[in-house]
């Protein structure tokens, strides 16, 4: 049914390897919904950076912590949540790794990952406290029967 | 698939074989080892043959990165064999293809070290 939002909520721990569920869930999801097999790779990827963010950073691998992954498949789009338990980011503070100064870093690429295998990125300070990493992808066909099957009720 | 890595000694040159997924945990951290491993055994050209690698993130990427610089550092060089698609259009959008050298064949790829 077009319009009715589908919502699935996943708690993760703390740990290594709750990256590579969150990423195996949302392959997954992905499937379901009907994103073909480059997308999912893209959407797993994405997903898979911000939990890798959350454990890393957010959490500071701390196991009392968790991290929250949630799917809501809209009429158009596919928006999935990433929280976690810590201080919070701004996305505007995260140094551009393209930056001739930043070219030869060990890290910090996660984030822009996300933003080119995704259509949105916004991070913002989660009402429940922590960074709440929120990306979109926009549906690929929306009335193919993968898609149509998987927003019926 | 885990990472998996095969050391060819050719000459001077050592081109290791790396096959699964490099990424955050144990893949980078092997890939962490086996570099370090052949700079103390004094094999600073090393090619590391791509050809296999499945996936890569950012933690992957970011242990590359180091790999260069720690081959580098020691006088040698790192260089970049048989990139899947997905390895290649890692490095081509985090623009790291202009800081690694990439090669599609082997013995240019030995070839090319300035020793």
């Amino acid at each position: 049914m077009r319009g009715l939002t589908q919502r699935i909520e996943v708690t993760l721990d703390t740990l290594l390897e709750s990256v590579n569920l969150a990423e195996q869930i949302t392959v997954r999801v992905a499937e379901i919904v009907g994103f073909d097999e480059e997308q999912r790779y893209r959407i797993g990827m994405s997903v898979r950076e911000a939990v890798i963010n959350a454990y890393e950073y957010g959490n500071a691998q701390d196991r009392a912590r968790r991290i929250y992954l949630v799917f809501e498949l809209l009429a158009a789009e596919l928006v999935i949540h990433v929280r976690d338990q810590g201080p919070g980011f701004r996305l505007e503070d995260v140094p551009d790794p393209l930056a001739e100064e930043n070219l030869l870093k060990t890290s910090g690429r996660g984030l822009f990952l996300i933003r080119a295998f995704m259509d949105q990125l916004r991070v913002i300070f989660a009402p429940a406290g922590g960074a709440e990493v929120i990306m979109t992808k926009r549906l690929p066909l929306p009335h193919s029967p993968a898609a149509a099957g998987a927003s019926e009720g | 698939m885990n990472l998996r890595a095969t050391n060819r000694d050719i000459g001077d040159t050592t081109v290791v074989d790396v096959s699964g997924r490099i990424t955050l945990g144990e893949g980078s951290a092997l890939m962490r080892t086996l570099v370090r491993q052949l700079l103390d055994q004094k094999r600073k050209f090393i090619v590391l043959n791509l050809a296999d690698v499945s996936y890569i993130d950012s933690s992957g990427i970011g242990e590359l990165v180091s790999s260069f610089t720690a081959v580098k550092k020691e006088g040698g060089e790192l260089k970049l064999l048989n990139l899947t698609k997905k390895v290649h259009d890692l490095l081509l959008i985090t623009k790291l293809f202009t800081v690694f050298d990439v090669h599609n064949d082997e013995e240019k790829a030995i070839a090319s070290f300035s020793r």
